[in-house]
């Protein structure tokens, strides 16, 4: 086996084997080391009740795993953090031909009057059912373990609401705060 | 298979994705290094998040049964240096 002498003067001698393992130490340490591994930066632009779920799950499962999230709602993400929520959010058969639908129906009946209400209690139901934690459950886990809820102020403007219109602890801020966020972490999502 | 013996127990039947890991990590908050936390699901995720959570937060999986219907996981609170 080759061997590297790595202190001459003291005469002492590293197998390569050795060297090998202090380098995985040192660079198991530097990646211990790095904060960025340890901080998940999500865009919620969705604001339907589907939309709504992977953000707050991802954002909770990141906190929970000791990392720090912020999520930035935009565009009809916004829906997510607004006070009125749960009537806000709904999930329309419209346009998805993957939605399960309780009978065959043509895709033109599934913009009638009526379907986008039935579908969306027919979500809810189901996902109570299952176990699934509710909307306003995994806003409040979020709020608890420290995931920071950010609406963007751009949108805001745009769609006329206020701050006020928004739950209590919610922070605003633009891309620019959003890119600093970013920039300082490994886990980046659009969704 | 032998018993572990717990300091905690958790029950996380009938939740799903997120909430075993959430509930998980807010019960080991609470205990001190050494301690082991034992989590009954029904949530097969749970068969890969509770051994990538354990790692990604310096705790450690001893063991963990599938039981069928319920899956048992131990967890033993590390000593809070992270990954």
């Amino acid at each position: 086996m080759m061997s590297v002498d790595t202190n001459r003067s003291t005469g002492l001698v590293a197998t390569e084997e050795e060297v090998r393992e202090i380098v995985r130490q040192e660079l198991e340490r530097a990646r211990r080391q790095d904060a960025t591994a340890r901080r998940a930066c999500i865009i919620a632009s969705k604001g339907t009740l589907d939309w709504a779920y992977p953000p707050l799950i991802l954002g909770s499962a990141a906190a929970a795993a000791g990392m720090d999230a912020a999520i930035f709602f935009t565009f009809y993400g916004l829906n997510i953090i607004h006070k009125d929520f749960k009537r806000r959010l709904k999930v329309s058969p419209v346009g998805n031909p993957a939605m399960p639908m309780p009978v065959p129906m043509a895709d033109a009946f599934t913009g009638l009057p009526g379907m986008k209400g039935m579908a969306t209690s027919m979500m809810k139901t189901k996902f109570r059912k299952k176990g699934v934690a509710g909307i306003d459950e995994l806003l409040e886990v979020c709020r608890e373990s420290g995931v920071r809820l950010i609406a963007c102020g751009m949108t805001i403007e745009v769609f006329g609401f206020r701050e006020t219109d928004f739950q209590d602890g919610v922070e605003f801020g633009g891309a620019g705060a959003f890119m600093s966020e970013a920039r300082r972490s490994h886990v980046t999502l659009f969704i | 298979v032998a018993e572990m013996k717990e300091d905690r127990f958790l029950d996380c039947r009938g939740m799903l994705c997120p909430m075993p890991v959430v509930r998980v990590s807010q019960q080991m908050a609470t205990l001190r290094a050494g301690q082991v936390l034992k989590v009954v699901t029904t949530d097969r995720g749970s068969i890969a998040d509770m051994p990538a959570w354990a790692q990604d937060t310096g705790n450690e999986m001893v063991e963990w049964l599938d039981e069928g219907r319920r899956l048992v996981f131990y967890l033993r609170k590390g000593d809070g240096e992270l990954m």
